[in-house]
């Protein structure tokens, strides 16, 4: 199987750090030269991870997808909170870019880590 | 890690037999979904009016909770999981684990969504303030922990779930995920000592 899981895992952890970066700065507004670095490599990766899964041939899509949808769920819940929490916090323009793109990766990197590693390990019927 | 009994062993406990019919596993409990809705909307509107007594009842029930659980799944149920028979380990996880998967992300998302919010109002987030290294050294903590649970631990717990619901799983894929499991359970267990240490420095300063 292809390191799907693993690219995702490390989309997830470069949003993560550059969350951190956005963070420690607040309320003073953040350099976003660094924390821009990150999320291009983060959406790269999430990109390549999205490629080699759509070719991979013998694969339990109907698992990935059911997996997949209610993660997506959860997780869009839990980074519309953060991303409600930046907003009602004042933060705008490209900040408030960058911190909906990072969260648009986490949104998209856990289920896609949790979809993959159940669906490799299912029947592809 | 209690690895002696053979695969056959698990897979003979989790088939179905005509006796005793093997109960389909429901991953995520729905009935637990109204109390999450709940803590969703709670913490909304705590955000959104700054409502400081519910952000920080948010913030320290789910804290207390996300730490609680870690240490006591990491340091108390992990070892004795570790140790029980692979069947009773199996029975065990299946009523356990999928009430993991609804109570984790809620009680983390209580706590971040809402801290970042104390801190503000506290005044913590300001570089000038004394609690502001503290504070940036919780944001990494909470970090390794958030990538650990989110890349490692949580694919795992739903893997797990998934490949008891088989009409035979594999008792040694089982077995892998759950030390995976049970390995990062013990590791953000140890990561929350630190968070422990940061907040009670934060609250007394």
């Amino acid at each position: 199987m292809p390191p799907v899981a693993w690219l995702s895992s490390l989309a997830l952890v470069l949003v993560i750090v550059g969350g951190i970066l956005l963070a420690s700065y607040a309320p003073r507004p953040a350099p976003l030269g660094l924390a821009t670095a990150l999320l291009v490599v983060a959406i790269a990766l999430m990109v390549v991870a999205a490629g080699l899964l759509a070719r991979i041939k013998e694969f339990a899509w109907v698992t990935f997808g059911v997996v997949f949808k209610w993660a997506l769920l959860a997780y869009v819940i839990v980074a519309g909170m953060i991303e409600f929490a930046f907003v009602h916090d004042h933060t705008r323009g490209s900040s408030l870019v960058l911190v909906t793109l990072m969260l648009t990766v986490f949104a998209l990197s856990v289920p896609t880590t949790i979809a993959f590693t159940t669906a490799r390990f299912a029947d592809p019927t | 890690m209690g690895g002696t009994v053979s695969e056959d062993t698990i897979v003979g406990a989790l088939a179905p037999s005509h006796a005793h019919p093997r109960e389909k596993i429901q991953v995520v409990p729905l009935a637990g979904l109204p109390f999450v809705a709940l803590a969703v909307i709670f913490v909304a509107l705590s955000i959104g009016f700054n409502w400081r007594w519910g952000l920080m009842f948010n913030h320290v029930v789910g804290g207390g909770l996300w730490t609680g659980i870690d240490l006591f799944v990491g340091f108390v149920i992990g070892p004795i999981l570790g140790r029980l028979s692979v069947p009773a380990r199996a029975e065990f996880a299946a009523r356990f684990m999928p009430k993991m998967v609804i109570i984790m992300p809620t009680v983390v998302m209580m706590t971040l969504a809402t801290g970042f919010q104390v801190a503000r109002q506290l005044g913590n987030l300001a570089a000038s303030s004394p609690n502001h290294a503290w504070l940036i050294v919780s944001f990494c903590v909470v970090g390794v922990m958030a990538g650990v649970a989110l890349s490692v631990l949580e694919p795992a717990n739903i893997a797990v779930l998934y490949e008891m619901n088989k009409p035979v799983p594999s008792g040694e894929r089982i077995g892998r995920l759950m030390k995976r499991f049970i390995y990062t359970a013990g590791l953000t267990g140890a990561m929350q000592i630190a968070t422990l240490v940061i907040m009670t420095r934060l609250g007394s300063r």
